[in-house]
């Protein structure tokens, strides 16, 4: 059985029908063709799914499309614009956070909510921030490092306060 | 715009985007630098398409269904109930696919599908395709299979000695079939040596079994065209091997299949042989006329498997009063799940790998591999050598206390340089002393080791591994991997590359490789890999073998291609080859001494210092003027004549070998057995850092996989009562690979020894950096505690068991 829910994903609005057993994960990847926010496990143990409500980062898989109505989504696709990327996209290219990539839309956006709501985090707070995204490549140091490098360009653009 | 103008400011990009900086012409350029992943933006902005981000028009969706008994005659399979449910489309079995399979030619036991029985709880017995997951699920539990249940063997002794279970029936009357391969081999006077020797130490080992536990849950979606060719799009590190295969259980012609391998989220070796999904979805897709898609639920992958073997090791280890090494002896069981997989090459792995950094005085191995009901064990990062690597180098650790000597000196004085190994396998080039001189610099290991208070503690570890084998999976004198390059008049350069992107950065490694060669900005590369039907063939992302054989491979495509533009440009200009350089998007002359200047001109006419230069697309139109359309193809063949003269001497012979050697250090809890390891120091002879930031990479990955097998990570099934066979963790949440919490900090030290055999000295970087972390935890956990864990993993309950053994009342 599908119910009409409305969505605001990455500032546009959607109305489509899903059916109700849904979660956010299966209506992005499957009813809007948002194929960034990926799947790992199904079961809110990796990560990879996360995507921001209401810029908080939350699991995807775990979350039926229910609760996502009346609030704004944010997925990997809407974290910054093609020609202006967000810091943090920016500093995982430079500094190779990104192996297979799997795992780095998830991390994108625990990265940015941890930016958005501790301009400037510290070590202990990123590893924190960071520790419900599993990473099988990297070992985690140069992703800490792109977060700590994002945290230093936000400080010096000076839009620490008016996090995107 | 008039093309002129576009090719200066292709060149103006190019020396503002940083890649100027003329150093003469023996000076890298692009290659060296930490240059941006090729496919980095795609990756940051979640547009890199994975398999199962594909959908094709009117796709179905497939799932399979697997045995609930580790060991079990299959009488029969009813699938009716399943085929007339409204949605389904259609349902296989075993006997739709009735071919064997495996990766290795001479150990082929798998079905796509079970046959008559199941080995494993997980063993796939049918598959159906529907229009959703959820019909698929609902088909799934609407099939009736009737099983009569065997005597299951879940430990390797149970094998090694039952005859009357056999989980395979054996090739040859009266052997016993649970016996997969069996390996002995010995190099020198083993016995008398031992007898000379000043001190032995002896020792039992045990390595656990872990999983690779890739991000990405392997996915495989197959279109049976119209056109009659059947194409697979999975999540594999092997298209060409999976094409053979796939060919070989449908029984159709290699020619007509073509195997596209998207983006991989991670395979460590789990995905390098063919699965049953990629039958299933190819068999139901030629059924059905349709595109069908499976995708693994994360618990398949545990069963699905393939990862490390667990071992049980005897090392016996002796040496001279001065620490030299006079003999090895070592026995290996080695505990394989219910299939061959790789398994043979992993025997001889677990011995052949052993033979260098260090000079060994001499060497016997002997190794058995047997079969049990369990998940199919095989290839994981760092293949069959990491194991007796653990057992090993602790025994060097305990001899460098028997014998007063610091461990790292030990190690430097058995280290045997450049030349030939005990086993005959030819060394051109080691940085070992180098990483033992880096690791024990950085980590303060003289300030530290034996210094610190009860339950701090510091250990170190080296290791070797391969950059690919010389001798293909199949025996074949053809190469083992190859590029096509091809440049036109826009400055435009494409690499059609058989390397399988797996996150370790083959496609950056290339398209810096042409982009070094032919003077391009890497924005000007394409690269088309993986693909079997556009790129030459390749035998995969396995061995660690791309950067040494698909680099050289591109690299004199690229030097063929180079040589025609720079004779085009030297006619015009009337001199000769040699003083025409490209690079930076330019093509220029250089002075006969070998210096260039800069000229300002922009123009192609002589600068301040007389010195012309033209953007390299008007270089590129020269050449296309003078040649032709511009195209070449390049290969590599590896060495044919380094190897041992002996059964098995080809297997584990390499190119070229990379090295690397851990100092760890730990913090020991006495009272609950926890082990916090603080920082692994990680220095690794990569030959040459083509990209310092993906060599980096590939040390830390390395690093903190074997920090996780070592600590937290236990592959295993239930032993016992009614859920005999049944994973015992099959989440990320239960079997626990490291958070960022639980990691250390890992400090990577790159040490270039310029190998000759590899692309601008370049070796391995991705398996051998594992491979001393669990030794060096363990080291440094004796110096910390004073007690040996020769046993892994180091779980608290372990290690505070270990602790009150060796000391009855704690303080």
């Amino acid at each position: 059985m599908k119910q009409i829910v409305r969505l605001e994903v990455n500032g546009e609005r959607h109305e489509l029908a899903v059916p109700v057993h849904h979660t956010l994960l299966e209506t992005l990847r499957y009813g809007l063709g948002l194929t960034g926010t990926k799947q790992g496990c199904d079961k809110g143990d990796c990560g990879a799914c996360t995507v921001l409500l209401d810029e908080e980062a939350v699991l995807s898989c775990l979350l039926p499309v229910w609760e996502a109505e009346e609030r704004s989504v944010r997925t990997v696709e809407g974290l910054g614009d093609p020609r202006d990327l967000h810091p943090l996209q920016e500093a995982f290219d430079l500094t190779g956070a990104a192996q297979c990539g799997f795992c780095t839309p998830g991390m994108l956006c625990s990265g940015v909510a941890l930016l958005g709501s501790t301009p400037s985090p510290t070590r202990d707070q990123i590893v924190e921030a960071l520790s419900g995204n599993l990473c099988r490549c990297t070992g985690y140091t140069k992703i800490i490092e792109a977060v700590e490098q994002a945290a230093r360009t936000l400080r010096e653009r000076g839009d620490v306060d008016a996090p995107r | 715009m008039h093309p002129d103008e576009l090719n200066a400011i292709q060149a103006a990009l190019a020396e503002a985007a940083g890649e100027a900086g003329d150093q003469g012409p023996d000076q890298m350029s692009i290659l060296g630098r930490r240059n941006r992943r090729y496919e980095g933006h795609a990756k940051s902005t979640g547009r890199e398409l994975y398999t199962d981000d594909l959908a094709l028009p009117g796709m179905l969706h497939g799932k399979i269904l697997r045995s609930p008994h580790p060991h079990a005659k299959i009488l029969s399979i009813d699938t009716a109930d399943a085929e007339t449910m409204p949605g389904v489309h259609a349902v296989i079995t075993g006997a739709d696919m009735p071919v064997e399979f495996g990766i290795i030619p001479w150990t082929r036991d798998e079905h796509a599908l079970a046959v008559r029985k199941v080995r494993y709880v997980g063993d796939a017995v049918a598959a159906v395709a529907a229009r959703d997951e959820d019909t698929a699920n609902r088909a799934l539990a609407a099939i009736r299979v009737e099983y009569e249940t065997l005597p299951a063997l879940l430990e390797p002794r149970d094998s090694l000695d039952s005859s009357a279970v056999q989980i395979h029936e054996p090739k040859k009357e009266g052997r016993n079939g649970n016996v997969t391969k069996h390996v002995r081999l010995e190099f020198g006077p083993v016995d008398d040596e031992m007898d000379a020797a000043d001190v032995v130490v002896e020792g039992e080992y045990y390595f656990h079994g872990t999983t690779h536990a890739p991000i990405e849950p392997h996915c495989a979606i197959a279109l049976a065209g119209a056109d009659g060719i059947l194409t697979v799009w999975s999540s594999t590190q092997v298209p060409h091997y999976l094409q053979r295969e796939l060919a070989r259980v449908l029984g159709l012609d290699v020619a007509r299949i073509r195997v596209i391998q998207p983006a991989v989220g991670g395979a460590f070796g789990g995905k390098s042989e063919p699965f049953d999904l990629e039958f299933c979805v190819a068999a139901l897709s030629i059924r059905t006329g349709r595109p069908v898609k499976i995708l693994y639920t994360r618990e398949e992958l545990f069963y699905s498997h393939r990862g490390r073997h667990p071992i049980e090791m005897w090392y016996r280890v002796g040496a001279s009063k001065d620490g030299a090494l006079r003999a090895v002896d070592a026995r290996s069981l080695l505990d394989g799940g219910a299939y061959a997989s790789f398994g043979l090459v992993t025997t001889y792995y677990s011995g052949q790998l052993l033979t260098a950094p260090y000079r060994l005085g001499s060497y016997r191995f002997e190794s058995t591999r047997v079969y049990t009901n369990k998940p199919a064990c095989g290839p994981k990062r760092g293949h069959g050598s990491v194991q007796p690597r653990f057992a090993f180098e602790i025994s060097l650790d305990k001899l460098a206390t028997e014998l007063g000597i610091d461990p790292i000196e030990l190690r430097r004085r058995n280290f045997m340089g450049t030349g030939e190994t005990v086993n005959e396998f030819r060394v051109r080039s080691n940085g070992f002393l180098e990483c033992l001189d880096a690791v024990e610099k950085a980590s303060g290991w003289k300030e530290k080791y034996g210094r610190m208070p009860f339950g701090r503690g510091i250990g170190v570890a080296g290791s070797c591994y391969i950059s690919g084998t010389n001798y293909p999976i199949y025996p074949n004198s053809m190469p083992q991997a190859a590029a096509q390059v091809q440049i036109e008049r826009s400055g435009r350069v494409t690499v059609f590359h058989g390397a399988s992107e797996i996150g370790q950065g083959s496609d950056s490694t290339m398209a810096a490789i042409a982009a070094e060669e032919l003077g391009v900005p890497l924005g000007y590369v394409r690269v088309v890999s993986a693909d079997t039907d556009l790129v030459p063939v390749d035998l995969g992302a396995y061995s660690s073998r791309e950067t040494l054989m698909v680099g050289n491979a591109t690299r004199s495509a690229c030097l063929e291609l180079a040589g025609k533009v720079r004779t085009a440009v030297a006619a015009v200009w009337d001199l000769p080859e040699d003083r025409i350089r490209l690079a930076h998007g330019w093509a220029r002359e250089v002075s006969d001494v070998g210096v260039s200047d800069r000229t300002s001109d922009e123009n192609g006419s002589a600068g301040s210092a007389g010195l012309r230069r033209i953007p390299i697309a008007e270089a590129f139109q020269l050449a296309e003027a003078a040649h032709g359309t511009l195209g070449a193809v390049g290969h590599y063949d590896t060495p044919k004549d380094v190897h041992g003269e002996y059964r098995g001497g080809t297997i584990g012979a390499s190119p070229a070998y990379s090295f690397t050697a851990h100092v760890a250090e730990v913090e020991v809890d006495a009272d609950t057995g926890f082990v916090d390891v603080k920082t692994i120091w990680v220095a690794h002879d990569c030959g040459k850092a083509l990209n310092p930031m993906l060599v980096e990479g590939q040390m830390e990955g390395s690093a903190y996989m074997g920090f996780g097998e070592a600590l937290m990570e236990h592959h295993a099934v239930k032993r016992g009562g009614p859920e005999l066979g049944l994973h015992d963790a099959p989440s990320l949440l239960d079997y626990r690979i490291p958070t960022s919490r639980d990691c250390p900090e890992f400090v990577s030290l790159i040490v270039e020894s310029n190998d000759p055999e590899g692309p601008y000295g370049a070796k391995e970087a991705g398996e051998g950096p594992l491979h001393p972390s669990l030794p060096a935890i363990a080291n440094a956990i004796y110096d910390a505690v004073g007690v040996r864990m020769d046993r892994l993993p180091f779980t608290p309950d372990r290690v505070w068991r270990a602790l009150r053994t060796s000391r009855p009342s704690p303080p």
